[in-house]
């Protein structure tokens, strides 16, 4: 873990951990397992989660020796974690996330049902242990300020299934004409007991778990604080990460300041741009699902999906590393951008790129500078100005619906939102396909876009 | 004789602290509602599905109640805690090693980390509820700010021990703020903010210098970080959550379906 240890020791440091963790799952698997049985009455799925159960404390048993050889059989095997490391990349790690998150989102009626999620979980906690035992994996992962990232994926993954799974069944039930769930025996009860015990419940099981949390995982303390000593990588804050991320793709007074304002604009602006009066106080999908989507592509797949990157798999010179990788600060990664300017002028065109004087004076400088950018400024123009009213025609399916029923001004608040939100994946893609730097470049007045 | 519960809550002082009997019948426990400073925050009743933990995920309750532990721990912290670079480091090496009860710290570490993953999650159920539709708008306003103070409550917090993750991951955020448009020294437009050939916005006195007092992460920044830490944006997170509670109310209670 710390690169002084041996990869017996590190096994050793971690092997009674790993074992007490296949025993939670273990009894995990076990209570689910009596629940099926005694509560469904379903004695076949409870055989299976008991079969799981079993593997489970079995894997504990193997771990718990400590020993190379016998932790290899549970482990992810070389060959695989190679395969893995070798795939990834920004590009198939912010794809791959997006596709699974589709094809959830699409199949969503087969594994909200409790077995299904169950699976799903089994299948997290199982990938966890079988990584853990790889010294890098564990270095990522159980460092002290990353710990409660791994805990938001877990606390992420349940809050989504449970919603999902509400949402399911409220939309089945509004498909055949019944109210939603929450409608149901919904009389009005008295606080006391009923709101001021649960609230009394959650803050005991909160203190308890925030104890055994501080007791059994020290908080980091580096070296004392030195501004001569960089660390590599230098990160900000993990809930800040996305926007870290985001450096990658924009200059500083975009990601750092532009776009987080945009951020908490967009998010205040959901009351007044949502006219949607369904989904008020239950939950749902089917009966607000633009909102939903939008919201989901933005919270789980932009801030969530990059904030785990940035804190997982960013690592020296913020060069990008898989999940089996040792983070080697000399890994050398070709930068080879160029902005849309030279795409234009030198290769499309074969002249040289227009370059103001210096000397000359401010308008004429500021027009060869818009002369030499001409295409960038058009296509931003055109992007937030032209396309809003474009896809509000009445051939476009998506935003015409929404363009009768906001308004104009609404309209272009939101339909600007959203395009805002959307330059990040188009500026992701650009990089990706054509090493695109900047839309806009102007160094001269630290203007790059 | 009476049971000696009976003899301790009929005595004239337990009467005189609390002020409604026992909530062991419908009158009062609808009286201890009304009459208790600290549950009188709630309404006497509510809608039952709206209450449902299943429904609410209790993430907003959770959330205030670790914005409780972190005013607990962070005062007593404030006990042994000095905000200069002479002793900011070596006294959280003495919280740790010496000091008993020595997983104060880590209490107010993780239960900031916890903190801001609660209020996510609290927004995002508010989100997938509608709750956030007519007539709770702007208490949905009120939670995006607030949202945020947890957020740079915890940023602040980040650089008070001293050590290299703090000073740098500081650094590293508080970057952002010279490039802001017009305010920072790199940003863009700054340059156009000159008089007579003389910057306005140089790196002693653009946005960045304002949030560090100084040119970088220094004595100045830990002073600044402490009071915005301490005093500044807790008072300001203070007055807004009373508001949001207090909107809940008025705003109709937890939403249910209309």
């Amino acid at each position: 873990m710390h690169g002084h240890l041996t990869y017996d020791e590190f096994l050793a440091s971690i092997s009674g951990f790993l074992c007490s963790y296949y025993l939670a799952v273990a009894v995990m698997n076990g209570l689910f397992a009596v629940y099926q049985w005694k509560v469904n009455g379903n004695q076949r799925l409870a055989v299976v989660w008991s079969v799981v159960g079993l593997v489970c404390v079995i894997m504990g048993g193997i771990v718990s020796s400590g020993d190379a050889g016998m932790i290899s059989y549970v482990s992810v095997p070389d060959s695989i974690k190679n395969m893995i490391d070798a795939a990834m990349m920004p590009v198939t790690y912010s794809l791959g996330t997006l596709a699974i998150l589709f094809a959830l989102f699409i199949t969503r009626e087969y594994w909200v049902k409790p077995n299904m999620a169950w699976l799903g979980l089994n299948l997290m906690l199982i990938f966890m242990g079988l990584s853990i035992a790889d010294v890098d994996f564990a270095a990522i992962v159980m460092k002290p300020d990353n710990v409660p990232i791994v805990g938001l994926i877990f606390l992420l993954a349940f809050f989504t299934w449970l919603a999902t799974y509400k949402a399911v069944e409220n939309d089945r039930r509004i498909a055949q004409g019944e109210l939603p769930l929450e409608a149901i025996d919904n009389e009005k009860v008295l606080v006391w007991p009923d709101l001021v015990y649960t609230e009394l419940i959650c803050m005991v099981g909160l203190t308890a778990f925030l104890l055994l949390w501080a007791i059994v995982l020290q908080a980091p303390l580096e070296e004392p604080a030195s501004s001569v000593k960089t660390p590599n990588p230098s990160k900000a804050p993990w809930y800040f990460l996305g926007l870290q991320e985001m450096l990658v793709y924009y200059d500083p007074w975009m990601a750092g300041v532009m776009l987080p304002n945009m951020v908490v604009a967009g998010l205040m602006a959901i009351p007044y741009i949502d006219f949607n009066k369904k989904g008020n106080g239950y939950y749902t999908i089917n009966e607000r699902k633009f909102a939903y989507l939008t919201f989901q592509f933005g919270f789980l797949v932009l801030w969530i999906t990059l904030i785990v990157m940035g804190t997982f798999l960013r690592g020296p010179n913020w060069n990008f590393f898989g999940f089996y990788e040792t983070w080697d600060a000399h890994k050398v990664q070709a930068m080879n951008n160029v902005d849309l300017s030279q795409l234009f002028w030198v290769d499309l065109l074969h002249q040289p790129l227009p370059r103001p004087d210096p000397a000359d004076p401010f308008l004429i400088k500021t027009l060869i500078i818009f002369k030499r950018e001409v295409i960038g400024i058009l296509g931003l123009i055109g992007y937030f100005a032209i396309l809003p009213p474009l896809l509000a025609m009445k051939e476009k399916r998506l935003f015409q619906p929404l363009y009768r029923r906001m308004g104009l001004i609404r309209y272009m608040v939101m339909a600007n939102l959203f395009l805002w939100m959307a330059t990040l994946p188009i500026k992701m893609l650009a990089r990706w396909t054509m090493d695109m730097k900047y839309f806009i470049s102007i160094p001269e007045y630290f203007i790059n876009f | 004789m009476p049971p000696i519960g009976e003899i301790i809550r009929n005595s004239q002082i337990w009467k005189s602290i609390f002020r409604h009997p026992a909530p062991v019948d419908r009158r009062n426990r609808i009286v201890v509602m009304l009459t208790n400073f600290f549950l009188h925050l709630h309404p006497v009743s509510a809608k039952k599905q709206g209450i449902a933990l299943s429904y609410t995920w209790c993430m907003g309750g959770v959330t205030f109640f670790l914005f409780l532990v972190e005013t607990v721990t962070g005062v007593l912290l404030m006990f042994y805690y000095r905000p200069t670079i002479e002793w900011a480091y070596s006294d959280i090496l003495v919280l740790r090693d010496v000091t008993s009860l020595g997983i104060l710290r880590e209490l107010h570490r993780w239960g900031a980390h916890a903190m801001v993953i609660t209020v996510w999650l609290h927004m995002y159920r508010v989100f997938l509820t509608g709750s956030y539709k007519p007539p709770r708008e702007f208490n949905w306003v009120l939670g995006v700010i607030l949202l945020l103070l947890t957020l740079l409550l915890s940023f602040t917090g980040y650089l008070l021990p001293w050590d290299q993750l703090a000073i740098w991951a500081i650094t590293v955020g508080s970057n952002m703020a010279r490039a802001a448009p017009f305010l920072g020294h790199e940003g863009p437009g700054s340059q156009l903010l000159s008089v007579g050939g003389i910057d306005m916005i140089t790196n002693a006195s653009d946005a960045r210098f304002g949030l560090l007092g100084a040119r970088f992460v220094g004595e100045e920044t830990l002073n600044r970080f402490y009071i915005l830490h301490c005093i500044a944006i807790p008072l300001g997170a203070a007055l807004l959550l009373a508001i949001h509670f207090w909107r809940i109310r008025k705003d109709g209670g937890i939403s249910s379906p209309m």
